[in-house]
């Protein structure tokens, strides 16, 4: 279909829309539509079937009147506070060393981010199997000679969502550290090369020059670590299941659980309208800085 | 801890001394990590290895005293999913039913998008494109039950087809940032000499955009290949127990409370299951690199 002449205007337009329709019924339906679904059946009485029934806030009473969703809140405060801390730190810290122009920064970089091709479940069950009392940690430690050694993360309810952290950081770090090298490597070198004639020592150059200067860096990838710190979810599933008991339930898994087992939807549509709020609170004032002075076309690149 | 590593190098990054006590130091912090990094990887591979007698006696860093590969046999063929003992090789094949459909539709669907949105722009294209992006951050559980209801209504719920258009719908926003970027950065004289000689949307796209955009096609597929092959949630959802992907399967078996635990076998599975996004991962290097870095660069 080879236009001729220098199409008009409808025309061009057409082609393009044609081709955006996939995106245009994505955003109404599903990301407007299905969310707007979910918060407005989140106010009814729906147990297995949605009902038009509305209750008011009932089902979000009920919600923070249940022990498991509460502990699932805190898992998730542990959780989030210490993955994005330590992500971030630890990421930054290998960015930086990698950054020493050592050698083999391939195979580094390689053994560092090869977790994050690995799926949450994977990365579940093999920390899982590495952290069992009975085969694991604790038994290697007490082989060696320290025979009252506990180490009971996982059978130990106050200590498993421990063990989803370490894990979580084994997988995330990695991109973290990704990130930040790709920050630090846009850093002009002309900075360096000023930090040195006056005198200013690395680490100094670091705290106080680099880092404010990484700030977009740190922003965004904190943005993205909080985006999938509040879906956490496949790795609770294969790590712990939520137990012992419901030590180390998450509000990802108790949406599952009681839209698809229990059959209690309006609990489940409560849960996620919550778990939706606290994306909002982080991506809100984000997206209000970020998006505050108009730089589209051009400002992602260079 | 970098600071005070750094401090020791009294001219910022610049000199390669090889033998220097900071950089002796920087790469002792490096190798402790990476072998941090690699144990869970070879914790798996010794497991695996074993027989269920030494596992019991021995210890999980312990290298096997005789190999046998049995565990990976009976994790392929005949490890126990509650009720069926078929393996986790179901799981393989139902992974790659579902892998192979969904990449293609969601990269052709994408570029296509992605090329409008970046040479073809009309009114509210940029405003679209934008709520995509946004929408990306949404969590999946906000949206699950009305998707279960639409594909329902569709007749594709617990299907392929069903999980297929999902990964296809969740894909979009990741892909369609991706190819839009990569068409925005072409010099736009290509575009313009190829209108001026009257070329229209569909033939731009396909005899000046697509041959020269085969890099950003294999971060790409690299990206789409190992974010379906990890997913749980849509696959224990959307397709069907008999459909059921990989993941579903490798955790139903290891997490399965009936019989006698084969951790040996649990952990062949394991690796069997991470096997498919760790090759893509080893054999593709600086690719996947740039696909998780898209995510970090702003549109």
């Amino acid at each position: 279909m080879a236009v001729s002449r220098r199409p008009f205007a409808p025309m061009r337009n057409l082609n393009a829309k044609v081709a955006a329709v996939p995106m245009i019924v994505t955003v109404f339906v599903v990301f407007v539509g299905c969310t707007l679904w979910t918060v407005i059946y989140s106010f009814t009485s729906s147990r297995s079937l949605p009902t038009l029934d509305f209750v008011g806030m009932d089902q979000y009473v009920r919600l923070f009147r249940t022990s498991r969703w509460t502990v699932s809140l805190k898992n998730l405060a542990i959780f989030g506070i210490l993955s994005l801390t330590f992500s971030l730190v630890l990421g930054f810290i290998l960015a930086a060393l990698m950054d020493q122009k050592v050698r083999f920064e391939n195979t580094f970089r390689t053994i560092f981010l090869y977790p994050h091709a690995l799926s949450f479940i994977v990365t579940g069950l093999v920390w899982q199997w590495i952290l069992t009392p009975a085969y694991g940690v604790q038994k290697v430690v007490r082989d060696l000679g320290f025979e009252t050694f506990n180490f009971p993360i996982l059978t130990d309810g106050r200590f498993t969502i421990y063990a989803i952290v370490i894990a979580g950081l084994w997988q995330g770090t990695g991109l973290v550290m990704a990130l930040m090298l790709a920050g630090l490597r846009n850093i002009d070198d002309e900075i360096w090369k000023a930090a040195r004639v006056d005198g200013i020592p690395a680490w100094k150059t670091y705290l106080f020059i680099i880092i404010p200067m990484m700030r977009p860096v740190f922003i965004t990838t904190l943005v993205i670590i909080s985006a999938t710190i509040v879906k956490v979810y496949d790795l609770v599933v294969a790590l712990s299941n939520g137990g012992p008991g419901i030590s180390s339930e998450v509000p990802a898994k108790y949406v599952y659980d009681f839209m698809f087992s229990r059959g209690n939807l309006g609990q489940g549509l409560a849960a996620s309208t919550i778990m939706l709020t606290t994306v909002l609170i982080i991506l809100v004032p984000w997206a209000m800085l970020e998006f505050r002075p108009e730089k589209r076309r051009g400002g992602g690149s260079k | 801890m970098s600071s005070s590593l750094a401090s020791f190098e009294p001219r910022g990054r610049r000199p390669k001394r090889l033998m220097s006590p900071a950089s002796i130091m920087i790469y002792s912090v490096l190798f402790v990590a990476a072998i941090y990094y690699l144990i869970p990887l070879y914790v798996m591979v010794m497991t695996s290895l074993k027989g269920m007698p030494e596992i019991r006696i021995g210890n999980i860093f312990s290298p096997p005293v005789e190999v046998t590969f049995q565990p990976w046999a009976t994790a392929w063929n005949s490890a126990c999913t509650g009720l069926y003992c078929e393996g986790i090789k179901v799981g393989f094949f139902n992974s790659m039913k579902i892998l192979v459909p969904s990449v293609i539709l969601s990269i052709i669907i994408a570029s296509v998008n992605g090329y409008a949105l970046s040479n073809w722009r009309f009114k509210g294209s940029e405003l679209f494109f934008t709520a995509l992006i946004f929408g990306a951050f949404i969590p999946y559980q906000v949206m699950l039950y009305p998707l279960v209801i639409i594909t329902r209504q569709l007749g594709i719920f617990g299907t392929l087809t069903g999980v297929i258009v999902i990964h296809t719908i969740f894909g979009m926003p990741i892909l369609t940032l991706l190819f839009r970027n990569y068409f925005v950065s072409l010099p736009p004289e290509l575009f313009k000499a190829a209108r001026v000689d009257g070329a229209g949307f569909w033939r731009i796209f396909l005899q000046i955009m697509l041959p020269m955009s085969l890099p950003i096609f294999v971060v790409a597929v690299i990206l789409q290949v190992t974010g379906i092959w990890n997913d749980f949630l849509f696959g224990v959802i959307f397709a069907g127990t008999k459909n059921f992907p990989m993941t579903v399967q490798l955790n139903n078996i290891v997490n399965s409370t009936q019989g006698v635990k084969e951790y040996n076998v649990n952990m062949a599975a394991t690796i069997l299951t991470g096997a498919v996004p760790l090759l893509v991962y080893f054999f593709s290097g600086k690719y996947f690199v740039r696909g998780i870095a898209a995510g970090a660069v702003k549109g």
